[in-house]
């Protein structure tokens, strides 16, 4: 109790979380400085990616039921977007062309609650047929389920019925708006300059920000605790008169709608997207994510998915240069070292830390034994 | 006895797997604050039974009323709901989660926070989490493990974790607790402990409904019995009764004694 009393001094507390917002903010500036815009980018897209790993991390972390098709959440709220605030509905439906010659261009704060809303249906739609499957069965059909989404989206791009574009995908979607300002336009403020980059910085910090926060409620509420001992024991929660049915499918409803959040501002902030961004291994590297940092323990997922999605990307820029400078010529193709880094420090981090890199901590039942060993001297001063 | 002195009727239970028959016609009555006992040698059905009521097996044929009202137990959710909460043969506590948290878990069906209310942090649902963690603690401190509700429960020794099961099975505000062999493993020791723990919890007016095998521990703790042996009811009524009587001496020691 002591200890805990000890992390809320107030004004610890709000020190440390000055400091917080100021490197929060200052991130995308010292990146830039250290690698380019580029590196702003990567940032940008790694919290999506911890969107993606803190949503997944529901379903899997939370309530221990193997997801392996979550991608499809992420593709469902990235169409969603793409064709409601492009033009390619006007340019393949008569209809939409009669009453929008323009195009669909439906401001993204109405599409995205949508996204969330139709990703968080599939999620049900999902979770339904596969209420009574468990372990490597539910893996299993979450698998089809990822790859049908993306097959679709891979076929319905048919001249006869065109909604999809195939695998030609959909381009020139609608940048975020804020209060009418476009995040493409470069934004000036004195003498810095914001690109698009650092714009949609901020726009995905609020969101992972706020993603973390809707996390930690649902974890420490009735219902984290539900998901949790649905994990640990589904038939003592039963016992429990926890309705297995509702828990679970709102552990896939409110998992997927973090997806559908994030695949929407992915489709605005890249401009493009194609069935190709939405494959098998992106699931299997959002649930990596997820069981590297450390199931079900916020901080390690996020951790998780910010190393795994920037290694590749660091050794993507300095695989090349190290080779050349230092052993003189480029031995190995850096894509593969790049692939045979990343799947070493996999088994590595496995091997040695088989909870996540960063897992719940726990308190043991020892602590008995240290006790009476302090206390034995002073209940027994005459020894 | 009039009606509503009864807190479990059970009748004309029936249940086979395949072409076993595990129950064949068994019934019983649980008075109201009493504790009432179910015993028997091993595979006499004891636990199926508890399956039965409990919801987790679904019957070929039965009735079943709690606290008069009549029940279907085909949801096992819904009988705690309804009223019955139970403990498990093999302790089936929430491994990962602390000691206090099982408990909260056992708060959860009589509780309402939902998704809104938990994500915006509303006044009513805060107090409502606070009112379950105080209630957990408090039950954490009548089982006697109070002191350790921020241990992980899988890391607890074995008798806090019998005690810790009856927590959480306390904390969904049974009228029927039903215990299935609570001191399975537990030293001479930590029975007269548990028998303890059980009055008090019974003084408090729970019913409570026991399997045993240990039967001393169960003609000392019970007001009234039921003797199952190879699915059918052998015998019932005040343990004085059972224990002279000749089927049941038969069952337990064998024939030709």
């Amino acid at each position: 109790m002591n200890k805990y009393l000890k992390q809320l001094n107030p004004k610890q507390s709000i020190f440390g979380l000055v400091i917080c917002i100021a490197l929060l903010a200052a991130m995308p500036f010292i990146a830039k400085e250290l690698g380019g815009t580029t590196w702003v980018r990567i940032i940008d897209m790694a919290l999506l990616y911890v969107m993606l790993a803190l949503g997944l991390n529901i379903v899997v972390g939370f309530s221990g039921l193997l997801d392996l098709g979550y991608v499809a959440f992420y593709a469902v709220g990235a169409y969603m977007v793409a064709l409601l605030s492009s033009s390619h509905l006007s340019d393949n439906f008569a209809f939409f062309a009669q009453h929008f010659p323009n195009g669909l261009h439906i401001p993204l704060w109405v599409i995205v609650p949508l996204g969330a809303g139709l990703a968080a249906l599939a999620g049900i739609m999902l979770g339904t047929p596969i209420l009574k499957l468990r372990g490597d069965y539910l893996a299993l059909v979450t698998l089809g389920f990822g790859e049908i989404i993306r097959i679709l989206m891979n076929n319905l791009g048919k001249d006869t019925f065109n909604l999809t574009n195939g695998p030609r995908g959909i381009n020139r979607i609608d940048p975020v708006t804020v209060f009418g300002y476009s995040l493409d336009n470069t934004l000036t403020i004195g003498s810095v300059q914001l690109t698009k980059e650092f714009l949609y910085y901020y726009l995905f910090l609020a969101l992972a920000i706020v993603t973390i926060i809707v996390c930690y409620r649902l974890q420490k509420s009735r219902l984290g605790r539900a998901w949790m001992a649905l994990r640990e024991d589904d038939i003592a929660a039963k016992a429990m008169g926890i309705n297995v049915r509702n828990i679970k499918l709102l552990a896939f409803s409110l998992g997927a709608t973090f997806g559908g959040v994030a695949g929407g501002m992915f489709a605005a902030f890249q401009g493009f997207i194609s069935p190709e961004s939405f494959s098998f291994l992106e699931s299997i590297n959002i649930l990596a994510m997820v069981v590297l940092g450390g199931m079900g323990h916020i901080p390690g997922v996020i951790l998780g998915a910010i190393i795994l999605y920037t290694l590749p990307e660091f050794l993507r820029f300095t695989v090349e240069p190290f080779q050349r400078n230092v052993l003189g010529k480029i031995w190995v193709d850096t894509a593969i070292v790049r692939q045979f880094i990343l799947g070493l420090s996999m088994v590595l981090i496995m091997l040695y830390r088989p909870k996540g890199l960063w897992p719940t901590p726990e308190r043991e039942d020892k602590k008995d034994i240290v006790d009476v060993s302090v206390d034995k001297p002073a209940s027994n001063p005459a020894a | 006895m009039s009606e509503n002195n009864i807190m479990l009727s059970v009748k004309g239970v029936n249940k086979s797997f395949g072409g076993l028959k595990a129950l064949s016609d068994v019934g019983l009555q649980v008075k109201k604050n009493t504790v009432y006992g179910l015993i028997g040698p091993n595979g006499a059905g004891k636990t199926t039974f508890f399956n039965v009521i409990t919801g987790l097996y679904e019957p070929d044929a039965g009735e079943f009323i709690l606290n008069g009202k009549a029940y279907e137990p085909t949801a096992v959710h819904e009988v705690a709901k309804a009223g019955i909460a139970r403990t498990f043969q093999n302790i089936r506590l929430f491994g990962q989660m602390t000691a206090v948290e099982n408990v909260m878990v056992g708060r959860h069906v009589r509780t309402k926070g939902g998704v809104l209310g938990s994500i915006l942090g509303l006044k009513s649902v805060r107090a409502e989490e606070k009112a379950i963690r105080d209630r957990a603690m408090e039950l954490l401190d009548y089982v006697g493990i109070g002191k350790y509700h921020d241990y992980v429960s899988r890391n607890l020794s074995y008798g806090h974790q019998r005690r810790l099961e009856i927590a959480r099975a306390l904390a969904t505000d049974p009228k029927l607790l039903a215990l299935d062999e609570p001191a399975a493993g537990m030293n001479a020791t930590e029975k007269v402990e548990l028998t303890q723990l059980l009055r008090k919890i019974s003084n408090d007016g729970v019913t409570i409904l026991i399997i045993e095998h240990d039967v001393k521990l169960v003609m000392g703790l019970c007001d009234e019995m039921t003797v199952l042996d190879y699915g059918k009811i052998l015998a019932q009524g005040l343990p004085e009764n059972v224990r002279k009587d000749p089927k049941v001496i038969e069952a337990y020691l064998g024939g030709g004694h």
